[in-house]
């Protein structure tokens, strides 16, 4: 079985949502995760902080951050067990930040050890 | 080294039937594993075997003596006193083993000719709270501490531990001869650990405890008597951990208001034959209040700092299921508990839990759209929750679900309930 990780893209809520509303989400997000647990197929997952964010340069310069399309920066990540890309992608079919328009969940496998990666 | 479990049926039977019935079995599960761990303090932990010889031995004398000179006033205390004298007699008998014990013993009490068992119910707790740590000893893989446990600790013979871990005889036969030498080899003393390494081991020790208790809940076996000791017995146990300074800490609370929490449902989970009640059709009035102040009562001490271990969820879920009464507020408690608890710590039993829970906050379609992911084919109770969540949905699903399930059951009693519910359903038409 592959591991898979879920990025989400999306815009930081606490800006665009009350509260009650956020608390609403993460109900939701709670039960779409306890869906994937409840298959025995949930490995990890976290939140990410907007606030704070700083961008590292190659030359070592330090920009606040992230930059670029407010609603491409990552808000999160699950991993994720699944025998196809196919079954995470159904996953991410669920994830409740998809409500918005053009936030995106982005599957991407995982490299194990695999001599190369 | 067999002589463990002294009681088959053919030898006991017509003398046991004279006194009261289950007095020796029932003392048996309560005092042997005191006296063995008391008795193996003293001689060690490399001389394990010949404790559990002694103490079978006592329970012997006990099936021989008492049918004919009757039970004496203190059946404990006659326990004690005869254990007592047959490990003097064998320390003074048996010259080998007295040379090679000996040693040992003149160190830790330099002038004493001849060994002190002390069966005082402070020193049986000490004892059997340090072989436990010394079970719990990283040396040993954990598969083969808790089989240790449950043989050393709790007196379980060795086909109950084979069926708490699905697997054969010979399997923990083996397992259980490598974990004794390990210990052997490794020279474990029985006694406290320093105050780091109780902390590295209290972990396996609190699972150890967890699935004693569950092994006598959720049992198979219809003596619910002896069922019921298995679990008192590691409540006394973990309430011994609760006692020692080191070791209260809010996850052993947690772990001991969930059993309180659990154990309050003991009288009501059985009708007038034994035979199991389901959680919905009990009498509530039936539940053991002081038993449910005193899960309440861990689980606020338990709630004191930030840990959230899966004893903590599991406690919050038993707390909501002492209150009988469905309101949203109950069901979507248990929902996100459980979403929670899957994070920490898959078990196909709390998935089918939380799709139940599911189902209360968001209605049987939903549940049933999740369940079908589920993938637990060949678990009877995964087929009992389709047939439940598709009663008055596709009756004619739901009974085909209870069949499956039905077929699936082991337990005679886990076939009367589902029988009970295929009788239900078909009521209901198709």
């Amino acid at each position: 079985m592959d591991e898979f990780m879920l990025i989400f893209r999306h815009q930081d809520g606490n800006k665009i949502a009350s509260p009650e509303q956020m608390q609403i989400w993460m109900k939701q997000t709670m039960d779409w995760i306890g869906g994937i647990a409840a298959q025995n197929k949930f490995i990890s997952g976290n939140g990410l902080f907007f606030d704070d964010a700083k961008i590292v340069h190659a030359n070592r310069m330090v920009t606040n951050g992230p930059f670029g399309e407010i609603k491409e920066t990552i808000g999160g990540y699950i991993m994720v067990k699944g025998n196809t890309i196919e079954e995470a992608v159904e996953f991410a079919k669920g994830c409740p930040i998809l409500q918005g328009e053009g936030n995106t969940v982005e599957v991407r496998r995982i490299a194990k050890a695999d001599g190369i990666h | 080294m067999n002589s463990f479990r002294p009681l088959p049926p053919a030898r006991g039977g017509t003398y046991v039937r004279m006194m009261q019935p289950g007095l020796i079995p029932h003392l048996f599960r309560t005092e042997f594993r005191k006296i063995t761990a008391v008795l193996c303090k003293v001689f060690g932990m490399e001389h394990i075997e010949v404790a559990e010889d002694l103490a079978s031995e006592t329970f012997l004398s006990a099936l021989e003596t008492w049918p004919y000179k009757g039970i004496p006033e203190n059946p404990t205390a006659w326990l004690y006193l005869v254990a007592k004298n047959k490990a003097k007699n064998y320390y003074q008998r048996n010259q080998l083993f007295a040379e090679k014990i000996a040693a040992k013993i003149k160190t830790e009490s330099p002038e004493a000719t001849e060994i002190e068992i002390n069966l005082s119910e402070e020193n049986i707790a000490d004892s059997q709270l340090q072989m436990l740590f010394a079970i719990c000893h990283p040396a040993i893989p954990m598969e083969a501490q808790i089989g240790l446990a449950l043989r050393i600790l709790c007196g379980f013979g060795i086909e109950e531990i084979a069926n708490a871990f699905l697997t054969s005889k010979e399997v923990i036969n083996k397992r259980l001869f490598r974990a004794k030498e390990k210990l052997r080899t490794e020279n474990i003393a029985i006694v406290f650990p320093g105050n780091n390494e109780i902390q590295d081991r209290l972990d396996t020790v609190l699972t150890t405890l967890y699935l004693l208790f569950n092994e006598g809940y959720y049992s198979e076996s219809q003596d619910a008597v002896l069922r019921e000791d298995l679990c008192l017995e590691a409540m006394r146990l973990t309430y011994l951990l609760v006692e020692y300074e080191p070791t209260n800490q809010p996850r052993v609370n947690a772990l001991l208001s969930l059993m309180c929490f659990h154990a309050s449902r003991f009288e009501a989970r059985r009708n007038e034959n034994g035979e199991i009640v389901l959680y919905q059709d009990q009498d509530e009035s039936r539940w053991n209040e002081e038993l449910i102040s005193k899960g309440a009562w861990f689980l606020h001490i338990a709630s004191q700092g930030k840990e959230m271990s899966r004893y903590h969820i599991e406690a919050t879920i038993a707390y909501w299921n002492t209150q009988k009464t469905d309101t949203p507020e109950k069901w979507e408690n248990i929902l996100q508990l459980y979403n929670r608890l899957l994070r920490l710590v898959y078990s196909p039993i709390a998935a089918l839990n939380r799709t139940y829970a599911l189902s209360k906050v968001k209605g049987k379609a939903a549940a049933i759209a999740e369940a079908e992911k589920l993938e637990l084919p060949g678990n009877h109770y995964y087929y009992v929750l389709l047939g439940e969540l598709y009663s008055e949905i596709d009756n004619a699903k739901s009974l085909q679900h209870l069949q499956q399930a039905l077929q699936l059951a082991k337990t005679e009693t886990d076939k009367r309930t589902i029988q009970q519910k295929i009788i239900t359903q078909r009521r209901k038409g198709t």
